[in-house]
């Protein structure tokens, strides 16, 4: 056993650092929050990696993968944490993108594959409504074939980022008489730009608009925009789901959090003495470092485990559950660490577009709009008490 | 023991929660946090009409004769429905401020502008680099012939953009952090050299940071003693935390029963999620906080007229504790509101947001924490 990189993966490390050094565009800063960012912005990255092959480095090569390690992968995460990158959004490279190789049909590969990977087209996620959310198998949006169209009514909500996206996969009830929830349903691209979707805005308490409702009235889809087989997209969704999950942990981005965290208790005061030398907040800190630590070496462990051929299993839960934990409690801390510099809403300063000079320190601004909408992580992608619903029943046999 | 509030306090909380409850509801917050002046003026000369104001006044100083238990009893309610108005920094701090240490000429004026609602206080206490440190000043106060000279920026002076009047700390002595040497000033914010930058809060307040460049006052500004006023400026803020306590206790029980009420309303997986055992634990140790909670903040009110220390280790131990719950509290109804409880609409997230401010005010778990360590040491 042993926790070194080999000599290729330091130099594969250098080879990344190297070019995100050059390449990664220099008037893009994620250090804000994410919607505060134009959508060209969010997408800049994403289209250089495009250019350069490395947007998909998970998908396999025939479909544009870099057929890197998992290894190499996660030093590409790394190296990307440590300039605070802005990756490319999940929905189309990590969601969508493996269900179409994988389900899809060689026209829709060949339509869809490509802008995802150049970072053209923009993808959202219509799972939930309202009455389905950790319930997702109960889901009421219909799909009713017409010919050679599907006719789709229903509500979704909560879709991330809709507000841009230029397409959508919708899990849609196409047989409302199946024996079980689960069986009746399909997974259906969507054009966002079909007559009859209309995308409103949901406020969230950080102030920002990324969720959105998502109202569909007889929006025609061609059935060629129907994923693998009719009613079968309960198994796709579970499979993309796995794949949701695996991204989760966040241990890169994390690690690099910390370090800012440190800054920022370097330069706050306590008794005249920087706040990162008072024995309680150092202490915080630590244990952020201590648990990091810990989730970083299991999500080696995951990582190896797929190396050798075995899938990431419910295993996973575990990283979704340590891993949104440590994030909240570091915006948790990050909020503590800034004092009363916490407390002014800086999102509506920002909004009136005044020149005036700034109140209290940089570091400050986004440190309570961040702690608020952190709390999104222990609920989405899978609530925390899903997660260990699921390691209790696959895991445990409880 | 007696843990029962007089017929009149009774009287009181029942008459302003009906007052909350029907012309603060949800909705009318929202409109007023969101328009230009962020407060209800109006609501103010109701509460002062209701002689809420004046309580915790003695009778020789215009008030009612009441005391700590009055203030409790007020911010109780107005945690319940995230009132935003400014009685802590007026009556709590510009109050206390006036009634320990002030003279027969300021207590007529300032008292009797507080009890009929006509002033309103700020409480400019924070500096950008003193953290929770109540000596740690580098704003000073020079004698400048009969009167001072003040120089210095305040940090987050809540409710500061709808203040008359300000009440500020300063060094008129000694170095930064020192214990002798800080005094207590009344200043009128529209005097020369006052500048603010006014703002909204995260919590729906509105607060300034103030600048004072060159502003002079007069002798009659000054509270209490030259040089002398920390053990004054303690005592006031202990008053502040456990008022605010009680506010925390306020908030956490709205937040505590609406989470139960949606857990019984919101379905999943065919049943009420409030039938899931987790959540049902979960939502027990939410109350258990509350209830421990309240035990503390009257604790930290009764304690507030012992000694020093007494009183300063009741108070710490108070925000220690209801620092911990609020933190816990909010970020657990939100977590069980799922999606809803992340959306500006419901109400659920600015009970979560208040409870957050909450811990940062007046010295955090950690500031306290020391303090209560430090007392139990002496
Ligand atoms: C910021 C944000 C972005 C999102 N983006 C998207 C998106 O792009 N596309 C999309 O389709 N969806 C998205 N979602 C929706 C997300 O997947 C759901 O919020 C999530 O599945 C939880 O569902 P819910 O909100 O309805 O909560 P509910 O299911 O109502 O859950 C409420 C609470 O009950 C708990 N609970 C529920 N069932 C059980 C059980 N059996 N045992 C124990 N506890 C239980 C939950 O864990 C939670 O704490 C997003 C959500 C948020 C907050
Ligand atoms: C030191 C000691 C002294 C004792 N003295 C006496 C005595 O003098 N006289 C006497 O009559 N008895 C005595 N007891 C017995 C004691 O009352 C029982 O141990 C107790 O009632 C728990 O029962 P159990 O041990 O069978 O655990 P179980 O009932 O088997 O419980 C096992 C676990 O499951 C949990 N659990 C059970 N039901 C639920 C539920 N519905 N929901 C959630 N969790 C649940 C329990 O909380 C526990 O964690 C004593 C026990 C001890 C350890």
């Amino acid at each position: 056993m042993n926790l070194d990189f080999s000599p290729e993966e330091t130099a594969f490390r250098n080879e990344v650092r190297t070019f995100i050094e050059d390449n990664y565009p220099k008037n893009v800063s994620a250090e804000g929050l994410r919607d505060d960012l134009s959508p060209e912005d969010m997408v800049a990255w994403h289209k250089v990696l495009g250019e350069k092959g490395w947007s998909v480095p998970a998908w396999p090569p025939e479909y544009g993968g870099t057929g890197w390690t998992p290894t190499q992968r996660y030093i590409w995460s790394e190296e990307n944490a440590r300039v605070n990158a802005i990756m490319p959004l999940p929905f189309g490279v990590s969601m969508v993108g493996p269900v179409i190789y994988t389900f899809g049909n060689e026209a829709q590969k060949q339509q869809h594959l490509p802008g995802i990977r150049s970072g053209d087209v923009w993808w959202c996620q219509g799972y939930s409504e309202p009455g389905a959310g950790s319930d997702l198998a109960s889901l009421k949006t219909t799909a009713v074939r017409d010919g050679d169209h599907y006719v789709i009514n229903g509500q979704k909500t909560w879709t991330t980022l809709a507000q841009h996206a230029d397409w959508g996969f919708f899990l849609c009830r196409t047989d409302p008489d199946a024996a079980k929830p689960q069986e009746g349903i399909s997974f259906i691209l969507v054009d966002m730009k079909s007559p009859g979707i209309e995308v409103r805005p949901i406020k969230l308490i950080d102030g920002g608009y990324e969720v959105n409702e998502t109202w569909l009235t007889d929006v025609r889809v061609p059935v060629e925009n129907l994923v693998g087989e009719e009613n079968k997209g309960w198994t796709y969704a579970k499979f993309l789901l796995a794949h949701e999950r695996s991204g989760i942990a966040g241990v890169a981005r994390s690690k690099r959090a910390v370090e800012q965290l440190r800054e920022i208790a370097d330069k706050e005061l306590l008794d005249g003495k920087p706040l990162m030398q008072d024995f309680d907040f150092a202490r915080k800190v630590s244990q952020l470092d201590i648990d990091l630590a810990a989730l970083e070496i299991t999500e080696l462990r995951t990582l190896a485990g797929e190396e050798a051929g075995r899938g990431p299993g419910p295993e996973s839960s575990i990283l979704k559950i340590k891993g949104t934990e440590i994030q909240q409690r570091l915006t948790e801390l990050t909020l503590e660490a800034v004092g009363h510099y916490g407390t002014p809403y800086y999102r509506d300063l920002s909004d009136t577009g005044s020149n005036e000079y700034p109140i209290g320190p940089d570091y400050a601004q986004h440190a309570a709009a961040s702690y608020f909408n952190m709390r999104k992580t222990s609920i989405y992608g899978g609530s925390n008490e899903i997660q260990r619903n699921i390691i209790s029943k696959m895991i445990l046999g409880l | 023991m007696d843990f029962n509030f007089t017929e009149e306090q009774t009287m009181v909380r029942d008459g302003l929660t009906r007052l909350v409850r029907e012309s603060y509801d949800f909705d009318t917050r929202r409109s007023v946090i969101e328009s230009d002046s962020g407060w209800r003026p109006e609501l103010w000369a109701q509460i002062a009409e209701m002689g809420l104001l004046g309580m915790p006044f003695s009778e020789e100083d215009g008030g009612f004769g009441g005391g700590a238990i009055d203030s409790l009893v007020v911010m109780e309610v107005f945690g319940r429905g995230l009132v935003v108005e400014p009685y802590v920094p007026t009556v709590v701090c510009a109050g206390g401020f006036f009634k320990h240490a002030g003279s027969a000429e300021q207590k007529e004026e300032h008292i009797g502008g507080i009890v009929d609602g006509s002033r309103v206080y700020a409480f400019a206490y924070a500096e950008p680099r003193g953290r929770y440190d109540l000596a740690d000043l580098e704003t000073t106060a020079k004698k400048d012939g009969d009167g001072y000279v003040l120089n210095g920026h305040k940090a987050v002076v809540i409710a500061a953009p709808w203040a008359s009047h300000l009440i500020v700390t300063a060094r008129t002595s000694g170095e930064r952090r020192d214990h002798d040497g800080i005094s207590v000033f009344v200043v009128d914010k529209n005097a020369d050299g006052v500048v603010t930058r006014d703002y909204p809060t995260v919590d729906g307040r509105r607060a300034s940071d103030i600048y004072f460049e060159n502003v002079s006052v007069g002798a009659d500004a000054l509270i209490g003693e030259d040089g002398k006023a920390l053990p004054l400026i303690e005592l006031v803020v202990d008053e502040a935390i456990a008022a605010q306590c009680a506010e925390a206790c306020g908030a956490m029980k709205s937040a505590q029963e609406m989470t139960v009420e949606y857990s019984r309303q919101r379905k999943q997986f065919g049943t009420p999620i409030g039938k899931f055992q987790v959540l049902q634990h979960r939502m027990v140790d939410m109350f258990v906080e509350y209830e421990q909670s309240v035990s503390m903040a009257y604790l930290a009110t009764l304690k507030l007229g012992e000694s020093d220390k007494e009183r300063k280790s009741a108070v710490s131990a108070a925000k220690v504790r209801i620092g911990q719950a609020a933190h816990h509290i909010g970020q657990e109804a939100i977590q069980i509101h799922g999606g809803m409880g992340m959306t500006d609409e419901l109400a659920i997230g600015h009970y979560f947001k208040r409870l957050t401010i909450f811990d940062a005010e007046f010295g955090n778990v950690d500031h306290h924490m020391k303090r209560h360590i430090a007392l139990a040491s002496d």
